[in-house]
């Protein structure tokens, strides 16, 4: 019989946006499980080596945290537009950019060193991403064109453009076999954590996603995005500035894909090389997506990804599985949260009205 | 248990690296010098094992030194030069305990290798491409071939099998290793036929099928008969180029099964060799050198069989230059010499000899190259 509390009515609906992407996370690894026994391999093991080398060892750790860091930051490229109802896959093109402006300021400004150099180097590398997903925005807005489509495509062309100036105008003359710009300076990098061997962008991320949250949740901006996001006619009727909405929210979200790129630049390359476009824009979209767009949760689905990351390289060589396993395991999961998207408002459970006693339910009942 | 076999081997290294008249000393050192030679091993490679290409030419390589005792070697494919291969390295330091680490693609070295070497500093790092240099770890070392000859002997069967005089090269980006390749290649065919010409189209990424085959079929297009290539694999310009009924020369590995009646000969790496050697300097204790280099001669490189394709008159000449090039001091450039810009790059009794470091930044395309360095 169920009962009228509003505590019940409260964590039913609340817990819908919890319960139905762990059910589809889930879902997911099972039928990744069915897919190792059809190869012929144990899933336990699977799981079991995932465990050691994505969280079993403070090595595990450092692993997973130094790989998730920058799928936090290109999740936040996916994340914020999406709050819009705009669905943007071209992080990838900010994200090279990014690094490419990173090494740029760093190679005109030699002199700009510490904590003030490394701000100006990360604000031109946020600038430089939120000028190129805002263009995305800006064509959504003004031409209609598909901000998908575009921007997968302005992602090829960041991509080659990066190339360009890498092996051309920003080129170290001495970078023999691997064109790269001039490297950054020691007091132009950013360093690792204290005692820890995970680098700065991980914080840095985490911080933005605090940002992020804050401005989703307690500003009219975030408000403003969440109504235009829910009918763009609403929202104009309203008077809203869909327009700064739409331009400011892609721009925002590119400048955390710029930051990501300065980071992989001052603490992990170096240098800015072709190297840069390693994917990590692609697979931001996947965590974005299993985040639902929330960008607390963005955090630990980050970190999870980052361990399977992680544990790929150990699983292919003890289990003689090829490195694509890691990607169909992706690519299950992926399937799963898209499809439980048709859930929300199905399950019966979740619906408050399930738990109230309305005069009809006491009718049933007596 | 292979945590053991390393400390053991660890300890020994450090006994050895002091004063020598401690092996008369300590008699505990004989038995593990017998022991010693248990080795584990790690590659890690950019691409697939099976590219039919520089990676499978590196998993050959490791596959010859499994068959060797004491061997364990751990492999790894596909991993970006990024923060991802110094982790891998570290983990197969960490659940592996690697004495030995093969990182083989190019950008591993700088910053990765150089990075993670300054932090293990009794492990063994050694890296194919790389330029070794004092200030460098002394832990790591770097190796390469002159496989420039392979192209240049390529050329020389491309020349005699070439009836358009016109000869076609898919290459990746414009770099010193690549612009010897396609330069060697052109020299080798002009040592036939002087009014041979070689087309050259950079695709601009190490691996990038789609378009490898666009470049393969614009080649053909515009009348080259015998291509080459240096991608990270070659299969499918050696595909769509025996497709299209052009000749091939292959590259990185022996691509002969793809193209069995349209393939040349190939230069090939001869990784199985040096691994071996490798493999087997420190198995006994013995220090590789930091920078390691070798040609044809040293069995660095070696060439595919000559096809059914192949003329006597070419197999001739291709065997006759071949015997002089094992003779080392070999010069593919060989004043005087002009650039396809018309600029002087040898002047009249100049050479560069295939060992010669200036050919390691070269950074010019040979009278009779089509294409241009600024792709």
């Amino acid at each position: 019989m169920p009962l009228d509390s509003p505590l019940l009515q409260h964590l039913a609906r609340r817990s819908e946006a919890i319960a139905i992407p762990l059910i589809a996370l889930a879902a997911g690894f099972i039928l990744f499980a069915l897919f190792l026994l059809l190869q012929g391999q144990s899933p336990a093991n699977y799981f079991a080596l995932v465990y050691k080398a994505g969280f079993g060892t403070a090595f595990s750790w450092q692993n997973t945290l130094t790989r998730a860091s920058p799928l936090i930051l290109a999740a936040l490229c996916v994340a914020l537009p999406a709050r819009l109802g705009l669905i943007v896959i071209g992080g990838e093109g900010a994200i090279v950019l990014g690094g490419v402006a990173a090494s740029a300021f760093a190679m005109f400004f030699p002199g700009a060193t510490g904590l003030v150099g490394l701000l100006l180097m990360g604000a031109s590398a946020a600038a430089m991403g939120a000028l190129w997903i805002g263009l995305i925005g800006l064509m959504r807005y003004g031409r209609g064109v598909n901000e998908t489509i575009s921007s997968l495509l302005m992602a090829y062309i960041g991509v080659a453009l990066m190339n360009h100036l890498v092996e051309g105008p920003l080129r170290d003359p001495s970078s023999l076999n691997k064109p790269a710009t001039y490297p950054l300076s020691a007091e132009q990098r950013l360093g690792s954590l204290p005692g820890l061997d995970i680098h700065w962008g991980l914080v840095i991320g985490i911080v933005s996603c605090f940002l992020v949250w804050i401005l989703m949740t307690y500003t009219r901006w975030g408000f403003s995005a969440r109504v235009a996001g829910g009918n763009v006619r609403a929202a104009q009727v309203q008077g809203l500035p869909v327009g700064i909405l739409i331009v400011g929210f892609t721009a925002l979200g590119g400048a955390f894909a710029g930051l990501a790129g300065m980071v992989e630049v001052a603490a992990v390359h170096g240098t800015a090389n072709a190297s840069l476009a390693s994917g990590y824009g692609y697979t931001g979209i996947l965590v974005a997506f299993l985040a639902r767009h929330n960008p607390l949760v963005i955090i630990p689905v980050a970190v999870l990804l980052g361990g399977f990351e992680a544990a790929n390289g150990l699983v292919q060589r003890r289990m003689d599985l090829p490195d694509a396993t890691v990607l169909v395991l992706q690519g299950f999961v992926f399937i799963s949260i898209l499809i439980s998207e048709t859930l929300y408002g199905r399950i019966r459970l979740f619906n408050p009205e399930h738990w109230k006693i309305t005069p009809a339910t006491m009718r049933e009942n007596s | 248990m292979t945590t053991k076999k390393r400390l053991s081997r660890r300890s020994f290294l450090k006994n050895s690296a002091g004063v020598a008249g401690m092996v008369a000393f300590s008699s505990s050192l004989l038995p593990r010098l017998a022991q010693a030679k248990d080795l584990t091993v790690g590659f890690i490679y950019v691409g697939a094992k099976d590219d039919y290409g520089y990676n499978q030419s590196h998993a050959e390589g490791a596959a010859a030194i499994k068959k060797l005792g004491g061997i364990t070697v751990v492999e790894e494919e596909n991993v970006p030069e990024s923060v991802e291969v110094l982790k891998t390295m570290e983990s197969m330091i960490n659940f592996d305990s690697v004495d030995l680490l093969f990182p083989t693609s190019f950008g591993y070295f700088d910053p990765f290798v150089l990075q993670l070497a300054s932090k293990y500093k009794d492990l063994r790092f050694e890296h194919c491409g790389g330029l070794w240099s004092p200030e460098h770890p002394k832990n790591v070392g770097s190796y390469f071939g002159y496989i420039g000859m392979g192209q240049y002997l390529n050329g020389i069967a491309a020349g005699h099998a070439s009836k358009s005089k016109k000869i076609g090269f898919v290459a990746a980006k414009p770099i010193p290793q690549v612009l010897l390749n396609i330069n060697s290649f052109l020299l080798g065919a002009r040592s036939v036929d002087p009014s041979i010409t070689c087309q050259v189209i950079f695709t601009g990424e190490w691996s990038l099928a789609v378009k490898e085959a666009e470049a393969t079929n614009a080649l053909i297009d515009q009348g080259a008969d015998v291509i080459t290539c240096h991608v990270d694999g070659p299969k499918v310009v050696i595909e769509t180029a025996a497709g299209r009924g052009a000749y091939v020369c292959g590259y990185h590995a022996n691509q002969s099964t793809l193209a069995p009646e349209k393939y040349l000969t190939g230069a090939e790496w001869n990784w199985a060799n040096v691994y071996t050697n490798m493999v087997q300097t420190v198995q006994a204790g013995n220090t590789i050198p930091n920078f390691h280099r070798g040609g044809l001669a040293e069995g660095f490189i070696k060439m595919s069989p000559l096809g059914p394709a192949v003329s006597d008159t070419a197999r001739k000449q291709f065997e006759e230059t071949q015997a002089k090039i094992l003779k080392g001091n070999y010069a593919v450039i060989q004043g005087p010499m002009k650039d396809n810009k018309g600029n002087l790059i040898a002047k009249a009794g100049e050479s560069f000899v295939e060992t010669d470091v200036a050919l390691e930044s070269m950074d010019y395309l040979v009278e009779g190259v089509i294409g241009s360095t600024s792709s």
